[in-house]
């Protein structure tokens, strides 16, 4: 199992669960194991024709997927994925 | 940079600068021939404006339209109880001078805006954010990029923290990524609360704003290696750090390979604030706190619905049913559909929100938003309750 680390504004859809174990394979089936999981999730992370929204980056370890082979990355049992949302507070 | 001169007490003042290898007194020379812009004097904006006078940067601008406030005070460092109710930048500049003579300080008492960022930020060097929407994040970053300035970046929510420098011009002359490299789109309005909502741990702007200061000072003084094309989150309940390598993307609108924007352009409308009340056919009813005290005086027949977060609750309340919004929809067959219901949260945003929302998916007639939320009540019925 993949370790996924949920960003604080969507952990009111996980229960509060700072991570979840999520199956490996590609960081897409990755995702969508977590977004059965918590299928709240889904909407925020994905847009109607499943493209992942712009103010969400999807990283595993340190590399964006983007900089890798996208969403059929390969995810290992060891590999970290982090998911990373806009915030904006500052004052 | 041979004309920069320094005072005798000025040499004093700065000895540890000049005494640190690679930073010295170029470093201190460069540094005050800096301009820098602070844009958001709060969280974030007093650290870092304690450290860069401190530090000695020769200009200062501060941008904030906001008055020093009870609730600032858990975090926003500058000010003291001496300053409720005072211009920020006013407050902050005195503090400031206070501080460190020998630097000049700029202020502006407005808003951002798309009308007036262009001319504010383009006499600067360097500019901080330290603001708390997204739409002036976005506002920040496009000018800074139209007109090549460095945008150093961090923000904060609850515990946790992200920090990085965007559109920096590295020594080979490459220009590293910004906010819209980042992050295209901003998230939908109220997924993402500001602190103001969801709360933010008073310690967390002081780490973050001192990470920016420090990038701010390595920016202007060339010493090290800056944050650029990296991403520092940090989370403080944990105490986890990461750094995410982050690149320039090929359809950035702004300098992209096929750039289509030119200017600034309508933030509020970008980032969807407001849209939401224009798109929405129904219309929200009301009622104010006066006329909901009569109701209650004269035990007259209805329900209070509170769709704010238990903790909030627990600072203050008015005996309301408590039905967080987040999940409201668990809670929606205790909710009467015959007898006046009125629903409040803090400040009557959240609480408008379900309204709509339950207008439109059960056909509810009968709620009313409270206006001004629990903060209104506070202010015009019971003196003795406590804000937040």
């Amino acid at each position: 199992m993949a370790k996924i680390i949920i960003p604080t504004p969507l952990r009111k859809f996980t229960l509060n669960q700072s991570t979840v174990a999520v199956k490996s394979g590609t960081v897409l089936e990755s995702i969508k194991d977590l977004t059965n999981q918590f299928p709240e999730l889904d909407k925020h992370l994905f847009t109607e024709d499943d493209q992942l929204r712009g103010f969400v980056r999807i990283f595993i370890g340190e590399d964006d997927i983007e900089d890798l082979k996208g969403s059929v990355t390969e995810v290992n049992d060891t590999d970290t994925i982090s998911i990373i949302p806009a915030i904006a507070g500052g004052l | 940079m041979s004309e920069v001169k320094f005072s005798s007490e000025e040499l004093a003042r700065y000895s540890r600068h000049l005494i640190l290898p690679e930073f010295n007194i170029e470093g201190q020379k460069k540094l005050k021939q800096a301009k820098v812009l602070v844009v958001g004097t709060g969280g974030l904006g007093a650290p870092l404006l304690l450290y860069l006078t401190a530090a000695g940067v020769g200009t200062i601008g501060l941008v904030d339209f906001d008055v020093v406030d009870d609730s600032n005070l858990q975090r926003q460092v500058l000010f003291t109880r001496d300053d409720l109710g005072q211009p920020k930048v006013q407050a902050a500049k005195r503090r400031l001078e206070a501080l460190n003579p020998y630097v000049k300080f700029v202020t502006y008492e407005t808003a951002l805006t798309s009308d007036n960022a262009l001319d504010i930020i383009k006499d600067y060097d360097v500019v901080a954010d330290g603001t708390d929407n997204f739409p002036t994040r976005y506002l920040v970053n496009d000018a800074c990029v139209l007109l090549g300035k460095v945008n150093v970046y961090a923000s904060i929510y609850r515990f946790e923290g992200q920090a990085t420098v965007f559109n920096y011009k590295d020594k080979h002359g490459v220009l590293g990524p910004n906010y819209r490299d980042l992050f295209p789109t901003p998230p939908p309005p109220g997924l993402v609360p500001s602190c103001a909502e969801g709360g933010v741990i008073g310690v967390l702007p002081g780490i973050l704003g001192s990470l920016q200061a420090s990038e701010v000072i390595k920016v202007i003084s060339g010493v090290g290696e800056t944050l650029s094309g990296r991403l520092f989150l940090f989370d403080a309940s944990s105490f986890e750090t990461r750094t995410l390598k982050i690149k320039r993307r090929k359809d950035n609108p702004l300098n992209g390979e096929n750039p289509s924007q030119k200017g600034l352009i309508d933030y509020q409308q970008f980032c969807g604030v407001g849209a939401v009340e224009s798109e929405s056919k129904q219309e929200v009813k009301s009622i104010n706190v006066k006329q909901l005290d009569e109701l209650i005086k004269k035990h007259a027949r209805i329900q209070i619905v509170d769709v704010r977060e238990a903790y909030e609750y627990e600072i203050a309340n008015i005996k309301g049913e408590l039905m967080p919004k987040s999940e409201i929809l668990r809670h929606v067959p205790k909710i009467s559909n015959d007898i006046q219901v009125i629903v409040h949260c803090r400040s009557g945003k959240r609480s408008s929100d379900v309204i709509e929302l339950l207008q439109e998916k059960y056909g509810f007639q009968n709620l009313y938003n409270l206006e001004g939320g629990i903060l209104a009540w506070a202010k015009e019925i019971d003196h003795t309750m406590p804000t937040y």
